[in-house]
């Protein structure tokens, strides 16, 4: 029976190592000769394992690369005092409670001053009560539904106004598919339906026209019954506004090239959650022609937007690609420094009242942090090369001011976010 | 008419995708009643099987014959599965036969390994452990019978596996250096890109027949011919249910059972490798790739009557249409004059994600009546 007892023992060696978590932390790199007076530890909280990890890892990664430069340049400024960043990882492994978890162990065993963290709705609604009760900050990068104004979360992703409204007026007006009826298709959660009840709102007083609407239960790959409808109700053509998530939209992509729902055949589809790495997943070839809208793209052509784009390859990989999300990841943490050193302090409150007003040159073109702890920027809509690139057709005259309360959705309408003015708060009337 | 083709293609077509990944499944919980919640992950290896033999025929050396990379793909697939079914079989499945509550914790277990696995190990490497894998049960196999017995056996069957091992560490640094895409491990999900003829779709009667689709619908057709003819008509096959049917009563007739086993599983897991092929032409091949398919799987072997190929084929086919009748708004166009309060009740249930609750309530209601499914098993075995 010998050899079934060592068979036994080399198997639970091999689980117990497959089984082993690992928590980072690090401190950025060594290579800068710049003398610090002192350190500060910022906690970085995202997904390294689980089906988000794809996505959030290239957060860490970019937020991890600001840090690191920050650090070279000398680090951040207190009181005539030169603290170094350093960073302590946490991994939110793409379970929503964890995130909540996690948030509580950086605010109060690591007393991290900020948090950068989240990607998925889910994950920033389930850590929100852990900040607003312990009044600590959450620095949140990602585009998302709005209809959130919170204290305690500072938000630098595109809210409708930023991203989905310019792009349904674009196709609605001037892509070739213009004044041509919409069908909305979505993931079941959240976000979509929040997006499309948006999108529908608008088109009413744009004077369009929604011939229906989709969702696709998150982790169904079956869309047979959704061109089925597509095809009936655009029998002639039309716009696709497409809220899928993830592994969604290469199912939905390569299924409607071959039933024939291309550009070629007068189908335009409009993506708000396609970006440069999604591109190179799902095949260009699949979406030359169809339309995305961001605040950031990787082909604009300016000299920070190249060198954002030239210093994220040179750290990680010359195959490596750099979008919206990350952008927005980049500029937070710069935008957190930037609040410190006016504040002058540490201190959450202080930081907090410091933020509001902080601009800053971010590859994307100038932002500005707004009353409501969103980020005025700019609005580009792009159409899909063969190289996998967007070709930026259209980008509005300067950054546009974020509206946490839609001014579409019947119940925010009337309604916005000013935390400069305790009168006002989350959410008053105009 | 036309209608009724779309509706009619469109139901096969789902029904087909449902029906391939539980091929598999029907044989090895149907036939041997083993509750493998790993199935999902052996379709999941069958589609990167085809990944990787899409990169492999992206070399200049296969690149004229690229276009047929998703044929060799199916074989290669139905012996990557099969070989880690059998080895799962052999190392963890065997020991709980007879115990299927025990029997469903461990394959969970085995699945999630695999999830990890893919996602930690380059594939490279996971290509040149299957092969080692590969060489390492048929070496046996190969070697004349006198080499394996008496007291040099041990030392044969080590050295087989020992160059095995070699065989499978050189295949993976070979390919490792020359696919620098499967070098690295990733948890980014690939994309399996069908080859030119293989895109587009077949225009009809003012009919689009998606091509992909209707390739699934043929690997399944010939499946279930295949299946059904081994099942029926082979010895092998004909030694599987004879021990379905009453495995002491096999055993004293000198079948040998635990190869049967062996058999038997290797073959729905092989199954699996081809429904992994099917479905990466539909959709991305990640991780979680199994987990999609894996309830649905099960519904249909249970919906069909576990034991029985033909429910399993009615039952994919019923859920295939049901889904599509519910899902896409048919009923609107069949019957447009519906009174008021039922139009808005269709309507309600006219989007996918209804559509699947809907799909799940019926089975449920239907059990209710049919506890055992479409073609309840007879016989002695209900009782085994």
């Amino acid at each position: 029976m010998s050899q079934p007892l060592s068979k036994r023992i080399l198997i639970s060696l091999a689980a117990a190592s497959l089984g082993l978590t690992v928590t980072a932390c690090g401190g950025g790199d060594q290579a800068s000769n710049v003398e610090y007076d002192d350190t500060v530890k910022v906690g970085i909280l995202h997904s390294l394992t689980g089906t988000m990890a794809i996505s959030e890892t290239t957060l860490a990664e970019t937020e991890k690369m600001a840090i690191a430069e920050i650090n070279a340049a000398g680090g951040v400024e207190v009181d005539g005092k030169k603290y170094k960043i350093e960073y302590i990882v946490e991994d939110g492994a793409s379970d929503w409670p964890t995130f909540a978890e996690k948030s509580k162990k950086l605010i109060d065993q690591d007393q991290v001053p900020v948090v950068f963290g989240g990607w998925t709705s889910a994950s920033r609604k389930a850590m929100l009560p852990v900040y607003e009760s312990k009044d600590a900050f959450l620095y949140y990068p990602i585009q998302y539904e709005g209809q959130e104004c919170s204290n305690n979360i500072f938000y630098t992703g595109a809210t409708p106004n930023q991203q989905s409204e310019p792009a349904t007026k674009f196709m609605y007006e001037k892509s070739p598919a213009a004044g041509k009826p919409f069908f909305l298709v979505g993931s079941d959660y959240v976000f979509p339906r929040t997006s499309n009840t948006i999108t529908k709102e608008q088109l009413k007083s744009l004077g369009g026209e929604v011939v229906g609407e989709d969702y696709l239960p998150l982790g169904n790959t079956e869309v047979a019954p959704i061109i089925a409808k597509i095809k009936k109700a655009l029998p002639d053509g039309g716009v696709i506004i497409n809220t899928l998530n993830g592994d969604q939209n290469v199912a939905f992509f390569k299924q409607i090239q071959d039933a024939g729902i291309t550009p070629d055949n007068g189908y335009y589809v409009m993506s708000y959650s396609i970006a440069e790495e999604e591109i190179s997943t799902i095949g260009s070839e699949f979406l030359e022609g169809h339309y995305g809208a961001w605040n950031y793209m990787m082909s604009i052509d300016t000299p920070a937007s190249k060198k954002f784009a030239a210093d994220f390859k040179a750290k990680y990989g010359a195959d490596r690609q750099v979008a919206d999300p990350q952008e927005s990841a980049y500029n937070m943490v710069y935008l957190w420094k930037k609040a410190v050193e006016k504040a002058n302090s540490f201190d959450d409150d202080k930081v907090r009242e410091a933020l509001v007003g902080i601009e800053f040159d971010a590859p994307q073109g100038p932002v500005k942090v707004m009353p409501n702890h969103h980020l005025s920027q700019t609005v580009r809509i792009g159409q899909i090369t063969a190289d996998g690139q967007f070709e930026i057709l259209e980008s509005t005259d300067g950054p546009v001011a974020p509206q946490a309360w839609n001014q579409f959705e019947p119940s925010s309408k009337g309604f916005a976010c000013d935390w400069t003015d305790a009168a006002k708060g989350e959410k008053y009337k105009l | 008419m036309q209608l009724l083709f779309e509706s009619l293609f469109n139901g096969v077509a789902i029904g087909s995708v449902l029906l391939v990944a539980a091929l598999g499944l029907a044989i090895v919980f149907g036939l041997m009643g083993v509750i493998n919640l790993a199935h999902g992950e052996l379709i999941m290896l069958g589609a990167y099987t085809t990944y990787v033999v899409q990169l492999i025929f992206k070399l200049p050396v296969f690149q004229p014959i690229y276009d047929t990379y998703v044929l060799v793909a199916i074989p290669l697939a139905f012996i990557t599965s099969g070989v880690v079914g059998i080895l799962l079989e052999r190392t963890v499945i065997r020991r709980l036969y007879g115990n299927p509550l025990e029997t469903l914790l461990a394959t969970w277990g085995v699945s999630l390994i695999l999830q990890q696995f893919v996602r930690s190990v380059p594939l490279a490497q996971a290509a040149g452990a299957v092969l080692a894998l590969v060489v390492g049960f048929s070496l046996p196999l190969l070697l004349p019978k006198a080499l394996l017995q008496g007291s040099r056996a041990r030392w044969m069957r080590a050295g087989s596996w020992g160059v095995s091992a070699l065989v499978g560490v050189v295949f993976a640094n070979g390919l490792a250096s020359q696919v620098s895409r499967i070098a690295r491990a990733t948890s980014r999900n690939v994309d399996v890109t069908a080859p030119k003829w293989m895109r587009g779709g077949l225009e009809f009667a003012d009919l689009t027949f998606p091509v992909p689709r209707l390739v699934i619908i043929m690997i399944t057709v010939v499946a279930v011919v295949g299946v059904t003819w081994f099942l029926n008509r082979s010895v092998w096959g004909m030694r599987i249910r004879a021990v379905t049917q009453n495995r002491e009563m096999s055993d004293c007739l000198g079948i040998p059972t635990d190869t049967v086993d062996v058999l038997t599983f290797g073959i729905g897991s092989g199954l699996a490798g081809v429904a992994g092929v099917a479905v990466s032409l539909l959709g991305s091949v990640g991780p979680n790739v199994g987990t999609s398919y894996i309830v649905g799987c099960f519904m249909v072997v249970v919906l069909g009557g576990v034991g029985n190929l033909l429910g399993t084929v009615l039952a994919s086919f019923a859920i295939g249409l049901l889904t599509d009748l519910i899902g896409a708004g048919r009923l609107l166009s069949i019957w447009p004059g519906m009174p008021a309060p039922l139009e808005g009740v269709v309507k309600f249930f006219a989007t996918t994600s209804m559509a699947q609750v809907m799909v799940f309530a019926l089975i449920v209601v239907f059990l209710q009546f049919r506890p055992a499914g479409l073609f309840p098993q007879k016989g002695r075995m209900v009782e085994a």
